[in-house]
């Protein structure tokens, strides 16, 4: 293990955690920054939901933009899946059926980056506690 | 394929004697067992502070937060949350008042209002892995203050945030830094860490050492370089055998990374750091006391001046401060004192870590603004009363500190508030007491633990607290006269003048301040032999109601004293001279005839 022999050396080494720890920095944090869902159920899974899942998260990763991508259960919309529901701060979730990596792209692009919408939109049809 | 979540699990005191860590060994066996370790990794922490219903499981990046889990939850958990991205309902906690399950942290009412500085990585990192800590800015401040900084410049800071010390009294803590740094310049001096927690129910610098132990270590060698010392002295209880295990990992991975040592960051700096374990003893938070046990002496206080700045350690100019106050320094040099001094009170800025124990919902430790109310504190973060009683009382500052009662409900609660409400911020204890809490023994068991912890070295506290102790006694017992009231108050004040250290001097504020506060009570016990609380054994009355009584003679059966009498089929009688208050009777009617006065 080398040591930390001046400033730059210690800032060095908190540069290179930041990649571990921001899963946890970023959930501190949850409400300011982009909060993505993606439905991992059974339905989920079977149309590609984990492809869907690993592309946001590398690309969103390499394109800088600070997001959270959490899996969570079926959103009960299994003739679309996969779903995500992205969560803009202080909008509304929006929620996006059939999302392959090929739309994923379209929704970096077009919706988390300049805030149009997509097509494919689906209605929230539940409330969450 | 990077790791996508992070299962923090609670490794603090609290937790583990809970089972915490079978928790995390079958954790790791599951996701062992599922290939799943390279999607979702195991990681210990310190306390989160919700300690009431710990082992504590906390998934990120949904902060879902789990409560008491079982070493046989872990398969459940990994396998329908991990996996399938379902949470465990089962095992979320449960608001108090609208028993609906929370899903996350972020809307549980225990987080919302508490603002976490020193506690900022406690429940966050792994403390035994020095990167992790560094990730958070570890050691950055130590790094600004060597290169960026003159000692003068960091003492200046430090005055301008307004920082006192959260061990009790409350110095300001800039202050502190000017007299050592200004006292015998040039000579060897020390920094000490006061970690000497002995307030019964107080766990603040405990978790604080088991779940960030690098900002401490950060915070002395900042104090070092300010005062001029090289070498420091964590001076902790012998009792606390995981802080102690965390800090000496802490140490050894500081000095293998040259973060402690010589020549730190190639600034020339030196600092070293070591521990010395005390026996547990209360006066040994004092700190002449402290300083005298560190050398191989008696745990004795000795009169001040000198104060340690001017002769402490191997009378050398020593700086001591409490474990929390050092944790907040790291905070101030990084963000700057003038972001500090906007949180607080016009004179206590900053934060409080409490540890809430008592007839409370949600016991555990919290990080508040000064300023907060205590309503805010009792209700809304502790979920109010447990079981739905009434609210009688909060003891603040230990032994050493008084009872707020409902009138103090919305006071704001910083160091100056406190005093004139007749009690004392103290270390952070705060003992929440309900209907069911009789406050003469509240004062006789506060009396009882300072008449254990006297030194002995002077007499009024010595003999004093022994005297103060047995009139309270008295008056628990049915035998006290309204002379005793009035002796409680005035050796209660002779104490206070008399004693010599900070033990003595502050010991009789629990009778004070229960005396101030629930005179009513004191005069029922003494006049009408009567405990409202029904606390007081010896005052208590087991009677049996003729009109209800069928004449079993089950009690008079059961009764080890033979103190009832009475014939079949007809009421039965108590011979108060004779019962010896066990109960016995209440629990044997079947009739429910019997009532306690």
């Amino acid at each position: 293990m080398e040591k930390i022999k001046n400033l730059a050396d210690l800032r060095k080494m908190k540069e290179g955690m930041l990649g571990k720890m921001s899963l946890r920095e970023n959930s501190n944090s949850s409400e300011a920054i982009i909060q993505i869902k993606v439905g991992m159920a059974t339905s989920g899974i079977a149309s590609g939901a984990k492809e869907t899942m690993n592309y946001l998260i590398t690309e969103l990763d390499r394109r800088d933009i600070k997001a959270l991508v959490m899996q969570v259960g079926d959103m009960g919309y299994c003739h679309s899946e996969p779903t995500i529901e992205v969560t803009i701060p202080g909008k509304e979730p929006v929620v996006f059926g059939k999302v392959d990596t090929v739309r994923a792209e379209e929704i970096i692009d077009k919706y988390i980056v300049k805030g149009e919408l997509v097509e494919g939109i689906l209605p929230a049809n539940y409330r969450t506690i | 394929m990077a790791i996508k979540m992070h299962i923090l699990v609670c490794g603090g005191t609290g937790c583990s004697a809970s089972s915490s860590h079978e928790v995390i060994a079958e954790l790791n066996k599951e996701l062992e067992a599922h290939n799943l370790t390279d999607f979702a990794k195991v990681v210990v922490t310190g306390c989160f502070g919700f300690c009431e219903r710990g082992p504590i499981v906390k998934i990120i990046p949904d902060n879902t937060f789990y409560t008491r889990v079982k070493p046989e939850d872990a398969k459940e958990i990994i396998e329908e949350h991990i996996i399938k991205g379902r949470k465990v309902n089962r095992l979320l906690y449960v608001a108090p008042d609208t028993n609906e399950h929370v899903s996350d942290s972020k809307h549980m009412e225990f987080y919302k209002k508490q603002v976490r500085i020193a506690l900022r990585n406690c429940g966050f990192i792994d403390p035994e892995n020095i990167e992790e800590s560094i990730a958070r800015e570890g050691y950055a401040a130590l790094g600004k203050c060597l290169t960026e900084m003159t000692p003068a410049q960091v003492i200046e800071e430090i005055k301008k945030s307004g920082l006192r010390g959260r061990g009790g009294a409350g110095f300001p803590t800039g202050t502190k830094w000017e007299i050592a740094s200004k006292s015998r310049v040039g000579e060897q001096k020390y920094v000490v860490c006061n970690a000497d927690e002995g307030d019964p129910g107080a766990f603040m610098d405990r978790s604080l050492l088991e779940g960030d132990p690098h900002s401490i270590l950060e915070a002395m060698a900042i104090c070092g370089y300010c005062i001029g010392a090289d070498h420091g002295l964590i001076y902790i209880r012998a009792e606390y055998p995981l802080a102690i295990h965390r800090l000496q990992v802490a140490i050894k991975q500081a000095e293998e990374y040259g973060l402690l040592g010589e020549d730190i960051m190639g600034t020339g700096f030196n600092f070293t750091i070591e521990l010395r374990y005390g026996a547990g003893a209360f006066v040994c938070g004092e700190e002449t006391a402290l300083i005298h046990s560190m050398e191989g002496k008696r745990g004795e206080p000795t009169f001040k001046p000198p104060f340690p700045a001017q002769s402490g350690y191997l009378e050398k100019p020593t700086n001591v401060n409490n474990v929390e106050t050092y944790a907040n320094i790291p905070v101030i040099i990084n963000k700057g004192a003038d972001w500090f001094n906007k949180i607080g009170t016009e004179k206590s800025k900053g934060t409080k870590v409490f540890a809430l124990a008592g007839k409370v919902n949600n016991v555990g430790l919290i990080e508040v603004p000064m300023g907060i109310t205590l309503r805010e504190i009792i209700y809304e973060i502790g979920g109010g009363i447990k079981g739905g009683k009434k609210f009688k009382a909060v003891q603040t500052g230990g032994p050493s500190g008084g009872c707020l009662t409902e009138k103090h409900l919305d006071t704001p609660i910083d160091y100056d508030s406190l005093v004139a409400a007749g009690s004392m911020m103290g270390s952070g204890g705060m003992i929440v007491m309900d209907e069911d809490n009789c406050m003469v023994d509240v004062a006789k068991f506060y009396l009882g633990f300072t008449v254990e912890e006297s030194c002995g070295k002077c007499t009024p506290c010595r003999v004093g607290n022994k005297r103060l102790l047995e009139i309270l006694t008295k008056i628990t017992e049915g035998k006290g006269t309204m002379q005793d009231l009035e002796e409680l108050k005035n050796l209660s004040n002779v104490i206070k003048d008399a004693a010599l250290c900070g033990l003595g001097q502050t010991s009789p504020n629990p009778v004070l301040s229960t005396i101030n506060n629930f005179w009513d009570e004191y005069v029922e016990h003494v006049t009408e032999k009567k405990c409202r609380a029904g606390q007081c054994k010896a005052l208590k009355q087991y009677v049996i109601n003729p009109d209800v009584c069928k004449g079993c003679t089950a009690c008079a059966r059961a009764c080890p004293v033979g103190a009832i009498s009475g014939t079949v089929k007809n009421p039965h009688v108590i011979d108060q001279s004779k019962c010896i208050k066990c109960g016995t009777c209440y629990e044997k009617c079947k009739f429910g005839a019997i009532s306690i006065k």
